[in-house]
């Protein structure tokens, strides 16, 4: 903003270049950001950007700075350093003109407690110059019979649809998503997947946080994995899950019981070996021609016949785990 | 992806601000809905002032000196409706606002095209229907009783009542705003019954000792309940009680403005 700030007062041509260009060119865009809770570093240094129409999943275990991070682009906190520009404006500064543009599901969602689900969402609806229909709205997201249902009467799953559906009911170019799948049976993440596709379709941009692999894996163009408040990588799923695919993982079939250490043993150091279910091996490490002819060999001399072998690719779960050492659902 | 269930083009963005006097009916008819449906709410503000309304009128308990000759109907109607204020604009919405805050709900409606002020002054609206219903309801059951207020005095009365609501609206939203929803509750009752007691409600300034009595003409209850006493016994306007009325409501709403949080 020093460098935007002064542009705008005096409407220099020359200056008018760098802003505009940033403006056009992301929907969230963030540089350093940092945010401490007394002697905590809830973020640290965390740097995204995510270009208009895409949707970007903040990946992460509970505590990585997600939340934090997403409530600085509502406006609900301010850092302590680094710039937020969110569709070009600083959500600390212009949030009046930021709200209306911007759908927000905060996370566990936000109702009063007796408020009827419908009464809220029309609430919401009010808030905004040309809604979608409520009624629609709930119908589509199951919540049709539970219209005058109380909201602390609504089961969590419940919740969360009214949240999301309080987000998007203003016809939002960007929404704010922490969570939204947080205590859905599958049923209802499936139909909630399926929306979040059609925003993108629309163009609608979609920032959302998410500790499942799976969700990341299948919604997002880009995801962006978090840990104890800065980001340790990023890219599209197919991208972060190729980028080490030399370090796959081998998989075969073949009688149970083999000696996984001997096979190790076999193997050049820093290879390991597991039975992960009866008469399944996996091989994890750096999988060459070598180490397949190894294997196979290996198993001749045993007198088995290695079957069905497969070098596999990483899932976003295994990028995590090798990055952080840890799991992700911890 | 599929989007069978939704044809393209129904999410393309479309944002913008609704109208503000659309926005600000909508909020106030929740708000005034919650409260209407809310029993503990309706218990407060008006189970209890009618019990004490038409108990205080009907059995003789109250001291004789303080009636000063005139029906006890009269003398008791207007402290009833400063009680009934305190009531619903300050103890309901302190304790609404409290447990609102932990539901989520100010951080909800403060991220959408809502300002800020609105959500204030949605809240203040209710706060003034509310108000209108219990006067309307405790002044009809007055009126069986055998009220019969001043005619002179009804326009300051609704004026006292105006401002009244204004003020403990704002006492009521500092206090709601500021602490955890437990403490708001109990200190919010807490309030209320002291106020009730000693802050000039039932106890008549003028039959207290002087210093105390002054303190108590300077609280809200004290200035509500002799303001509209004046208006309503006796025809005349306090400008006195609206003039403590209105510095309370201006000293509540600039600290509130600081200490209200959103969770």
């Amino acid at each position: 903003m020093t460098e935007s700030a002064p542009a705008r007062a005096t409407r220099t041509p020359r200056r008018h270049a760098v802003p505009l260009t940033f403006v056009n060119a992301a929907a969230v865009e963030i540089t350093g950001l940092v945010k401490r809770f007394g002697s905590v570093t809830a973020v640290d240094g965390l740097d995204l950007k995510m270009p208009t129409g895409e949707i970007l999943a903040l990946l992460g275990p509970n505590g990585a700075g997600k939340t934090t991070t997403v409530e600085i682009c509502e406006g609900f906190r301010h850092a302590d350093a680094g710039t937020v520009r969110v569709l070009g404006l600083d959500p600390a500064r212009d949030g009046s003109a930021l709200r209306p543009r911007v759908g927000v599901m905060p996370q566990g969602g936000g109702a009063y407690p007796g408020v009827r689900a419908e009464e809220m969402l029309r609430l919401v609806a009010a808030c905004a110059a040309d809604p979608l229909d409520p009624a629609w709205m709930l119908d589509v997201l199951g919540l049709g019979t539970a219209r005058r249902t109380p909201f602390k009467r609504l089961s969590g799953g419940q919740q969360q649809r009214l949240s999301l559906a309080c987000a998007l009911i203003g016809r939002p170019e960007l929404v704010f998503l922490d969570e939204p799948t947080a205590g859905m049976d599958p049923q209802a993440r499936r139909l909630v997947w399926e929306l979040l596709g059609a925003l993108r379709t629309d163009g609608v941009s979609v920032l959302l946080t998410t500790h499942l692999m799976e969700e990341a894996e299948a919604l997002a163009d880009d995801v962006v994995i978090v840990d104890d408040g800065t980001v340790i990588a990023q890219g599209s799923p197919g991208a972060l899950t190729a980028e080490h695919a030399e370090d796959a993982h081998l998989r075969f079939r073949a009688r149970p019981g083999l000696d996984t250490r001997l096979l190790a043993a076999a193997l050049p150091e820093g290879y390991v070996v597991r039975e992960s279910t009866p008469g399944s091996y996996r091989v994890i490490g750096h999988v060459d021609p070598q180490v397949v002819s190894t294997v196979t060999s290996w198993c001749a001399q045993q007198g088995v016949l290695a079957d069905e072998l497969h070098v596999g690719r990483r899932d976003l779960e295994e990028v995590f785990l090798e990055l952080t050492g840890r799991e992700l659902r911890t | 992806m599929t989007t069978s269930r939704f044809a393209p083009g129904t999410f393309t963005p479309a944002p913008g601000r609704g109208r503000l006097g659309r926005m600000l009916a909508a909020h106030a008819r929740v708000e005034t809905a919650l409260t209407l449906r809310h029993g503990e709410q309706i218990l407060l503000t008006l189970l209890i002032p009618l019990a004490l309304l038409i108990g205080l009128s009907l059995l003789d308990v109250l001291p004789a000196g303080e009636f000063a000759g005139m029906e006890r109907v009269d003398w008791i109607t207007p402290r009833i409706l400063a009680l009934a204020v305190l009531s619903s604009a300050f103890t309901g919405q302190a304790i609404a606002l409290g447990f609102d805050r932990r539901y989520g709900v100010l951080k909800r409606l403060s991220a959408t095209a809502l300002p800020r002020w609105l959500l204030v002054a949605g809240r203040l609206v209710a706060a003034l229907v509310v108000v209108t219903l219990q006067v309307l309801v405790l002044g009809a059951v007055a009126a069986l009783l055998g009220w019969s207020p001043s005619a002179a005095g009804i326009a300051f009365g609704v004026v006292l009542l105006a401002v009244g609501t204004l003020c403990f609206g704002a006492l009521g939203v500092l206090l709601g705003g500021a602490l955890r929803a437990e403490a708001v509750l109990a200190l919010a009752n807490i309030v209320w019954f002291v106020l009730l007691l000693a802050g000039g409600i039932l106890m008549v300034p003028s039959a207290l000792p002087d210093t105390y009595a002054t303190v108590v003409g300077l609280l809200p209850s004290g200035a509500l309940a002799e303001g509209l006493h004046a208006a309503l016994v006796d025809g005349t306007f306090s400008a006195g009680a609206c003039a403590v009325l209105a510095a309370w409501t201006v000293v509540a709403a600039a600290i509130a403005t600081r200490t209200t949080k959103l969770t």
